[in-house]
């Protein structure tokens, strides 16, 4: 085990030196406000792209409903920050808890689907969570919860962002994290040779849950007002496009595709009529020429020169 | 699984690019001082789209009046379009973008009242004027009371249409019951309803029914029959064309005969062409202008010109926005988003496509509203209201 | 009386609503059917067949069966093109990537429409609107031509698919592809062709319902395909997903629930109601009303 200490070192590090960076560019006014604010989204974005990997790439259930946790995290948050005020990092922690909860509740009938069956049943129910939402007048209903205070800085997202990936890291390395591997090479073998199959789907959709509650609350305090309309499936299908892009099962593709995406939409802001098209054809090479993703299953710390420095330290399925 | 060296150069060669470009596109934009920078955030794509463009058709309309007439103190005006998506997160973004990449002086829509609150943080914190042309909820402008310095905008508010209207169905058309039908989906139309229940109430009616919908719904029949059953006076339906020429045309078809009542919202000749002339006799609504007006007809013939159909609301609305602004800037006499700001709170008797507007305290425009009448396929006056003081 | 009759408006308002969900849904089935592939593209292919068809009336002046006609034979070439530029490079891909070309597809047909046509809707000219009968026995239950149109139409088109997939030379050899693509093609069906044929009659379908809506409903826009089709998904789903009745029961039953939840509760929940008897279903039979349990073998 030591060196996988080590190399949790070394990325530490290496975490720490770019956020000085980052956060030097924003303080010296180098990198203008938009840009500021999209790399608050990035890295929200990453939250919710690993944490829909965990369940998607790594425990292979397709889960689409991930919005809809993400946006009972940010209605929970919000409603503790404005009208209760409760610290910021009290809410963002409360609203994971309760998308968790709710993940863990849907999870344990809805985990008995398969495939394209569990997709849609849990399109279904990130759609039911937003019009529940929709039809609450104390979170102002459909037109959305307005007064805000703007919580979110770079360094929270920044330092929450690294410990969501921390953890989804040492979770799937763990015993836990190779069942729920066993589960998505073949869930009928896994369970004969003992694995508690719906153990572990729960606890990867939980996690998975919980982790997009605390990036929908810092999603939340960003923009001083949400609506039930920036959690569609819609939304869902844009997280599922930057993990599939970046490779499912792989961490360093989550980002990758976090960052991309991301990256493209606010490249392309200056021609709003042709992002989408530009966007969606981007998207159609992109499968056609690496339909694994862009990492497929590699992460960085297995790849060329990385080896070197991180000696060994390999994921599982390599 | 085999990942070769090759792709990996292929994703940094990818990721390298995209960086890059990010950084050309963050220096792209360097004022140039022949040129006033008045930035459009608009939904140009997204649930809302429709709306968003048709105010932005109206609003380069203006924009391209002034600059053909050489500009604000021969200075020209461009035009910065973002695209929000039809969404607020996305409205804060596209904002910040205009503010701090393209350094625009002022700002203009979006057309949706919770894109336009999302956004008014941004220009308040920066500093930079915002006009609303299409958001009619009090909270765009006020904000607990206290007034937002840095956010304007070029039309009335719902408290005005929602009390005419109410006011209309009592006093002209005797109803005694009234059935309320709103878009849930719409701060706009939320607020409506319930303004018009409130006055409609006080002038001794009695709202029987209240029901909702959702913005795109296509089939509101299982809902109509209902409402049938409630056998009304009037129905209110505060709501957007799109939608309310479906109402009217199943309404009809159902069978339902008592007059339906609408607002602004209503104003585009698409609710005749969907709902049909027939359905839409015996329906009324009011909005900020009649296109028969002498004084509209200037702006009606030039967007005919430039766009070879009729304006609707939004772009009416748009149209004014973009006079507003042009006023502001020339009575500044400079790009300084805060004088501006100064500028428009000042503006007074100004006459823009519409008609003519004056700034109340509250950032809202004194304007007038009409009632509108459709009858075989045309609209015809009923009634023109001054708002009170 | 009262409750009675409103119980049967709005089961004719469910049955038309739920009518259209079926032409849509049966696409849906028949390409996941073959290819295992949920064809997120599939209801911006609904919404390309009534802009066709609406050029086909207003601008060419055809009357309302041949702009069907070539809305249908357009539409269903377009699906066959999107098949075969977007799907067919990706047949041994992970199905998760063809998803995602599927998405790409759906925005890309979106929003080329929309910097085309503009966002704003399109108004078909009325037809069929005055021809109404209404049931005074039961209390003045109104059904009007378009709805019997739209039940006409839907049941012939039943009829024919049902003709085709089981009697014809072609339609067995897609039920074949369905059952097992790899020992199809070595009893010597061309998979391929019987694949572009099956885009090709699901786009057809989804083009008639297309061209149906905007006469039922008069207005077309851009993004009118996202909620049928997901709807239209739901319906596919309900029913079984690759099975044809399935399809058209799902569809019915999705209408009539909403129609129902719409008129008795509130119509800002009936999104949520569709889900919810959906999930209900699944969790009773995890495969959909007709769908058969496969055991799965390691």
């Amino acid at each position: 085990m030591k060196y996988l200490r080590k190399n949790d070192l070394i990325v530490l590090a290496l975490s720490l030196v770019l956020f000085a960076v980052l956060q030097g560019l924003i303080s010296g006014r180098v990198l203008s406000s938009f840009w500021q604010l999209n790399l608050l989204i990035i890295g929200i974005n990453i939250i919710l792209s690993a944490s829909l990997n965990l369940i998607n790439g790594y425990t292979g259930q397709f889960s689409l409903g991930h919005a809809g946790f993400m946006a009972v995290g940010a209605y929970v948050g919000v409603v503790l920050t404005t009208n209760f005020h409760v610290p910021f990092g009290l809410a963002l922690i409360a609203g994971g808890i309760a998308a968790g909860c709710l993940g863990f509740l849907v999870g344990i009938p809805t985990l008995r689907l398969r495939g394209d069956y569990l997709a849609i049943a849990t399109l279904g129910l990130g759609e039911i969570i937003r019009i529940v939402i929709m039809n609450i007048q104390y979170v102002g209903g459909a037109a959305g919860f307005k007064g805000i205070p703007h919580n979110t800085t770079f360094a929270w997202v920044f330092f929450i962002m690294l410990f969501t990936l921390f953890f989804i890291k040492n979770f799937v390395n763990s015993n836990h994290g190779r069942a729920c591997l066993a589960i998505r090479e073949n869930e009928i073998a896994a369970e004969s040779m003992g694995v508690n199959t719906t153990k572990y789907k729960v606890m990867a959709f939980t996690i998975g849950a919980a982790f997009a509650g605390v990036a929908g609350g810092l999603f939340a305090h960003c923009f001083y007002i949400i609506s039930p309309s920036s959690f569609t499936f819609m939304q869902t299908f844009n997280y599922l496009i930057m993990v599939v892009m970046g490779g499912l099962g792989s961490i360093t593709g989550s980002i990758a595709g976090a960052f991309v995406v991301t990256f493209i939409s606010a490249a392309l802001a200056s021609w709003p009529e042709f992002r989408m098209i530009i966007y969606a054809i981007a998207l159609i090479l992109l499968m056609f020429y690496r339909p694994q993703g862009l990492f497929g299953y590699m992460e960085l710390t297995n790849m060329g020169i990385f080896r070197r420095i991180f000696k060994k330290g390999g994921t599982p399925h390599e | 699984m085999n990942f070769s060296k090759q792709s990996l150069k292929l994703a940094s060669v990818f990721i390298g690019t995209m960086l890059m470009g990010g950084v050309l596109a963050g220096c792209g934009s360097q004022s140039d001082s022949n040129e006033i920078k008045v930035g459009a955030n608009f939904e140009m794509t997204g649930n809302v789209a429709n709306y968003g463009s048709a105010t932005l058709d109206g609003l380069k309309l203006a924009i391209d009046e002034i600059n053909d007439a050489g500009g604000v103190d021969g200075k020209k005006i461009t035009l910065v379009t973002a695209d929000n998506k039809s969404e607020a997160s996305e409205a804060v973004n596209a904002a910040t973008k205009l503010i701090s990449d393209d350094k625009v002086s002022v700002l203009v829509g979006p057309a949706v009242t919770a894109n336009v609150i999302a956004e008014s943080q941004v220009a308040t914190d920066n500093k930079v004027p915002i006009i609303a042309p299409d958001a009619t909820s009090p909270d765009v402008t006020v904000e607990n009371g206290k007034v937002k310095p840095f956010v304007f905008r070029s039309c009335f508010i719902d408290p005005q249409q929602g009390t005419v209207m109410a006011k209309f169905a009592s006093e002209n058309l005797k109803a005694k019951t009234a059935v309320i039908y709103v878009d849930n989906s719409t701060d706009y139309s939320k607020s409506l309803g319930k303004v018009f229940k409130e006055k409609f109430e006080a002038a001794g009616g009695k709202v029987v029914m209240e029901e909702a919908f959702l913005a795109k719904d296509q089939d509101f029949k299982a809902t109509l029959t209902k409402i049938k059953t409630a056998n009304a006076d009037v129905i209110f339906v505060p709501a957007y064309y799109e939608e309310v020429g479906k109402i009217v045309k199943q309404a009809r078809e159902l069978g339902i005969t008592s007059p339906i009542l609408g607002t602004d919202g209503w104003d585009d000749s698409k609710v005749t062409d969907i709902a049909g002339a027939d359905a839409l006799n015996n329906t009324y609504f009011s909005t900020h202008y009649s296109d028969k007006d002498e004084s509209v007809k200037p702006f009606v013939e030039a967007f005919q010109k430039k766009y070879g159909h009729m304006p609707n609301v939004f772009a009416a609305l748009g149209y004014d926005a973009g006079k507003m602004l042009a006023d502001a800037i020339k009575r500044a006499g400079s790009a300084d988003p805060e004088k501006i700001q100064k500028a428009l709170e000042e503006t007074k008797d100004l006459k823009v496509g519409t008609g003519t507007i004056t700034m109340d305290k509250n950032h809202n425009p004194i304007k007038q509203a009409v009632i509108l009448e459709n009858k075989n396929g045309d609209r015809v006056m009923v009634a023109k209201i001054m708002p009170e003081e | 009386m009262e409750v009675l009759h409103q119980v049967l408006q709005q089961l004719i308002n469910g049955i038309s609503l739920g009518s259209i969900y079926a032409l849509i849904a049966l696409g849906y089935t028949m390409i996941y059917g073959i290819i295992k592939l949920i064809n997120f593209a599939h209801g911006d292919i609904y919404m390309v067949g009534a802009y066709i068809g609406f050029f086909a009336i207003t601008q060419v002046h055809l009357p309302i069966v041949p702009s069907l006609l070539i809305s249908l034979v357009v539409t269903g070439a377009l699906g066959m093109l999107v098949e075969r530029l977007a799907y067919k490079p990706l047949r041994h891909a992970p199905r998760i990537s063809v998803l995602i070309t599927a998405i790409g597809v759906s925005f890309f047909l979106e929003y080329t429409t929309m910097y085309f046509v503009s966002p704003t809707p399109r108004t078909f000219p009325a037809m069929f609107g005055d021809v109404a009968v209404t049931i005074d026995s039961l209390g003045g239950i109104v059904i009007n031509g378009q709805q019997m149109l739209i039940l006409g139409i839907t049941a012939v088109l039943m009829v024919i698919l049902t003709y085709i997939v089981q009697r014809t030379k072609t339609g067995k050899a897609m039920r074949a592809a369905s059952f097992d693509t790899e020992t199809a093609e070595l009893m010597g069906i061309n998979s391929d062709r019987i694949i572009s044929i099956t885009f090709g009659i699901g786009s057809a379908l989804a083009a008639v319902a297309g061209v149906l809506v905007g006469i039922y409903y008069n207005s077309i826009d851009p993004l009118m395909g996202i909620m049928p089709g997901l709807k239209a998904f739901v319906a596919a789903v309900l029913g079984g997903i690759g099975i044809l009745p399935g399809a058209v029961v799902g569809g019915l039953i999705l209408g009539v629930v909403e129609a129902f939840v719409s008129g008795f509760i509130s119509s800002t929940f009936r999104d949520a109601a569709a889900f919810a008897i959906l999930i209900l279903v699944l969790l009773v039979r995890p495969t959909g009303i007709f769908g058969k349990n496969t055991k799965e073998k390691v």
